[in-house]
């Protein structure tokens, strides 16, 4: 398997099947089934995938924020080459506000709410880089300043309730950057807030990672969000990637019929966030017990008797950095052939309602 | 609601899920345990004439030593005897007899009567649910005990000479007043989420009567929530009665004995000699207040994981 | 500062209710309540008692002049045949006791009870975690006589280590105070640090699920700043209310537990007065008491607006 990013000497992360298992009642969910990328300093990559598909728990799992209770971790995650895939909270902690930060998806939730701005954005510093506190202080209104928030030393002082939702997730940018972190995940940054503060959110996200040289995870249901920011562009699927390319590749010759799906099903601007994906009939299959074959066949329009009982590998065809997994793949003859049989055949484009 | 994010949430909380999965089963061992030993007593109690056990009354002076020690156990009399040849095994199940009287009698007024306030409120809302809200946050404003005690002492002082009240009447309905606040905001609680439910608004609807939709449609959703505070509240109950005869008022031991009066009693009379005459009715009162608040736990964890189903 | 008058005017009439309440059930006894409160007492004396509490008035105006005197501080008399003592120089000697005990309860509860619900939330579904959890669900159950008893035979008596009675002043020096302290401390703390804990502890475990918890950790802040800063912040506002409604049976218990150890509190006041048959005596201590509570509880409301920055921007 070649990475997308081959010419590079050394990445600055690097993930090797990496598996994230939920113990549940049911039994384990496979929220998180075998995924490789690699990333380099500066660039950023697009997650995208419907809500559920394992996209923020692999951000989490990165990161290792999940819980140890009943989560299984597997997999290699080398960050600059040292390998931290298994390492437990005491050894992340070094990592953690300075090397890697997080965004988390909504600013209602994640900020405490009887703490003050401020103390909530120096605390990182005072703890991580053993500045004095006034020092902490003046950074603090720096990092206020430059993620855009008017009037920043009154804004120090208050509590996250007395902001607007576009206010508290730049507060949260501010908290996530203050120690210059080298690696960024931004888990849905926008997903929360009005459509017309998301533009903003995302363009101060670009801003801050050029300035800084920073590497981003953007993960995102919204191929429309990544389209003109991501170098390159994962695309996951009930826990696996299903197609992966520079995102110029991607939108040019996309190859998964998921992927079509998706940007078919890229929202308009008057829906409302996290609305069902209406181009996509179905829902994603159970985790517990995903199909043998491609986990996405039962809901694709493609699909054939093969696919139903032979998984497809996720590997690169004739352009090199775009791997994706399909056995009829979009835009090559295979493909059409198929989706001509389904049609002919009168098959809806929801075989099965997952279960 | 989206199907796929309901998955997130499933594997987020998969430990929470397990915990409820096992409060869901049967009662469990600690359960069945405790249902056993309050069955045993409550049974005990109920029979307690009948049972081959001597007379609480009766007094076996002629095995206690001159020094008024008694032996702690000898043949017919498992739990030995108190100073005054007294058995006390007997003395336990009869104590039981009054105390559990007491502490039922006094949590059915509480139901009753909060049940009713509590449904009204909740159930009229506007100046009925201002009113008795009020009059509940008065009789909250005094310390549960201290209020219990007070209206023993003016309702027992009003009935010495009427008659008209036996002490442990007094008791139940002094108690009974101090439970029913608590009891009745729950209640209103409850009513007032039930009210707004679809099938209460249909029988509205169809126009039916309010009590009708007060007793028939909204109280039989309202009384578990209700039940397992009514356990707990027994058991506080059995406490209280035990804490007002160590406070002077209550059932007198000559007349009858309760758990709190042998307590009482034997605190000031046997704890440094004959300890173990103290420690018997507080075991009864511990095992009995134990069971009724496991049990009272796990009829709300079962009612809870019902009502976040529905 | 609207929010602290509205609360102002809710204590008052609940004390005023609750006291004229009390005054009802004065009434409520049978005959003449002088020949009660002093039947030893001689025709002219029992007229002069009459007179002093205006009992020959009707009973709202009875009731006006108590509060009158009440306000003053003037509590009423103890009748015994051979003096009459007022009650408010018992109050004055007596109060002290009990809200010692009640202050080091709370504070012993505290100390136990927060690291406890942290430690225990924190450590959640452990073995030790469950241990502690079934020791903490059966000291719930055990009544606070029970424990004072058991600690009054087992360490008074039997080890003889601490008396099993008494009262012995701050000032007669630090352990002596102490030394009459501790088991009734410990009898009424001991079901109070067993609610707290549990309560805290599950707040916790929800809290411990939040966002901003996953964001505090995300900052590389160490665990111990996580959990102290971040996650028992927001659940001291349950502890709060919590303490808020165990004060009542903090008191009920205090009283009892005077009454065991001999502990010269309210409690005693209590007793005697019911004893006695003091129903003014009574009825004036029971409203003392009724007044604390109320009063605890404003200054837990007043507490929450300086704990909840959100609180204290909406009133």
């Amino acid at each position: 398997m070649t990475d997308t990013m081959a010419a590079s000497s050394e990445p600055l992360i690097a993930l090797r099947d990496v598996t994230t298992y939920f113990k549940t009642p049911r039994g384990l969910v496979r929220a998180v089934d075998g995924v490789s990328f690699s990333l380099e300093r500066g660039k950023t990559l697009g997650i995208v995938g419907e809500s559920g598909c394992g996209k923020s728990v692999l951000s989490k799992s990165i990161m290792g924020l999940l819980p140890k209770r009943n989560v299984v971790r597997g997999g290699s995650i080398k960050f600059e080459g040292r390998e931290v895939g298994q390492a437990g909270a005491n050894e992340l902690r070094e990592l953690w506000g300075n090397q890697m930060a997080m965004v988390f998806q909504d600013p209602m939730t994640a900020l405490n709410p009887v703490m003050r701005v401020g103390n909530q954005i120096t605390e990182s510093l005072i703890h991580n880089l053993d500045v004095s506190k006034d020092f902490a202080q003046e950074t603090a209104l720096q990092l206020l300043t430059s993620v855009g928030i008017p009037e920043p030393s009154r804004r120090l002082r208050q509590y996250p309730f007395e902001l607007s939702g576009g206010m508290r997730q730049r507060v949260m940018i501010a908290i996530a950057l203050a120690c210059g972190p080298k690696l960024l995940f931004a888990d849905e940054p926008t997903t929360a807030l009005d459509v017309t503060v998301q533009a903003q959110i995302l363009d101060l996200l670009d801003a801050q990672q050029a300035e800084r040289f920073m590497a981003m995870i953007l993960v995102t249901h919204d191929l429309g969000v990544v389209a003109g920011r991501a170098d390159d562009i994962m695309v996951m699927y009930a826990g696996q990637a299903v197609e992966k390319a520079p995102t110029r590749t991607l939108f040019a010759q996309m190859r998964h019929p998921y992927t079509e799906a998706l940007l078919k099903s890229i929202p308009k601007l008057d829906q409302a966030s996290h609305t069902r994906l209406d181009a996509i009939g179905g829902r994603p299959p159970d985790l517990v017990h995903p199909p043998t074959g491609c986990r996405f066949a039962p809901r694709c329009p493609y699909a054939q008797d093969r696919c139903l009982q032979e998984a497809p590998p996720l590997v690169s065809h004739d352009t090199p950095g775009h791997e994706f997994a399909c056995w009829y793949p979009v835009g090559t003859p295979e493909g059409a052939e198929a989706l001509a049989k389904n049609q002919a055949a009168g098959i809806a484009a929801t075989v099965s309602g997952g279960n | 609601m989206s199907v796929s994010g309901a998955i997130a949430p499933n594997i987020q909380l998969g430990a929470k899920i397990k915990v409820e999965k096992e409060k869901r089963k049967r009662l469990g061992i600690t359960g069945t345990i405790s249902a056993v030993w309050l069955a045993l007593i409550g049974l005990s109690a109920l029979l307690a004439p009948w049972l081959p056990i001597p007379s609480p009354k009766q007094a076996y002076i002629d095995l206690v030593q001159p020094d008024g020690n008694a032996p702690f156990s000898t043949s017919g009399h498992v739990l030995g005897l108190d100073g005054g040849g007294h058995d006390m095994l007997a003395q336990t199940i009869h104590g039981a007899r009054v105390s559990l009287q007491i502490a039922f009698g006094a949590v059915m007024f509480g139901m009753v009567v909060g049940g009713f306030l509590g449904l009204s409120a909740g159930f009229f809302k506007g100046k009925v649910d201002r009113f008795i809200s009020t009059l509940f946050d008065i009789f909250l404003a005094v310390p549960a005990l201290i209020l219990a005690m007070s209206l023993v002492a003016f309702l027992s002082g009003s009935s010495a000479q009427s008659g008209f009240l036996s002490i442990e009447r007094i008791m139940m309905l002094a108690l009974g007043i101090v439970a029913t606040p608590p009891l009745g905001r729950i209640a209103r609680a409850s009513t007032l989420t039930w009210s707004e439910r679809e099938f209460v608004m249909a029988a509205r609807a169809q126009g039916a009567k309010n009590f009708k939709i007060m007793f028939i449609e909204i109280l039989p959703n309202v009384l578990p929530a209700m039940m397992s505070i009514a356990l707990l509240s027994v058991g506080v109950v059995v406490v209280a009665e035990g804490g007002l005869s160590l406070l002077g008022v209550g059932v007198n031991f000559t007349d009858k004995p309760s758990w709190g009066n042998m307590i009482a009693l034997y605190a000031q009379t046997d704890l440094q000699l004959h300890p173990w005459l103290v420690f018997t009715p507080i075991i009864a009162v511990f095992l009995t207040v134990l069971s009724l608040n496991n049990l009272g736990d796990i009829i709300r964890a079962r009612f809870d994981a019902k009502e976040t189903t529905l | 500062m609207a929010f602290l008058m509205r609360r102002l005017v809710r204590v008052i009439t609940v004390v005023l209710f609750v006291t004229f309440f009390s005054y009802f059930l004065l009434n409520l006894l049978p005959g003449d309540p002088v020949d009660t409160i002093a039947p030893f007492a001689t025709k002219e004396i029992k007229e002069a008692i009459r007179k002093e509490n205006h009992l020959d008035r009707a009973v709202p105006v009875q009731y006006w002049f108590w509060v009158e005197k009440f306000v003053q501080g003037d509590l009423g008399y103890n009748y015994t045949p051979s003096s009459k003592n007022p009650v408010a120089d018992d109050v004055k000697s007596h109060f002290p006791v009990s809200v010692q005990l009640v202050l080091y309860s709370i504070l012993l509860t505290m100390l136990c009870a927060i690291p406890l619900g942290v430690f225990t939330a924190y450590a959640a579904g452990s073995r030790l975690d469950r241990g502690i959890n079934t020791v903490l669900f059966g000291a719930f159950s055990i009544p606070d006589f029970a424990i004072g008893l058991l600690l009054a035979y087992f360490v008074g008596v039997k080890l003889g280590w601490l008396p099993n009675g008494g009262y012995k002043p701050f000032g007669s020096g630090l352990w002596t105070h102490a030394r009459t302290m501790i088991l009734p401390v410990i009898s009424l703390a001991i079901a109070q640090i067993a609610g707290f804990t549990r309560v805290l502890r599950s707040d916790m475990i929800a809290t411990l699920q939040e966002d901003f918890i996953t964001m505090a950790k995300s900052k590389g802040i160490s665990g111990k700043r996580v959990l102290w800063r971040h996650a028992l912040r927001p659940s001291s506002l349950t502890l709060l209310t919590v303490a808020g409604l165990n004060v009542g049976a903090l008191i009920g218990g205090t009283v009892v537990i005077e009454a065991i150890f001999n502990l010269p509190g309210m409690g005693l006041i209590l007793t005697s007065a019911i004893r006695g048959r003091q129903f003014i005596a009574l009825q004036s201590t029971v409203a003392i008491i009724a007044i604390g509570y109320v009063l605890i509880n404003v200054m837990i409301d007043l507490l929450y607006t300086v704990l909840d920055p959100r609180v204290r921007n909406v009133s």
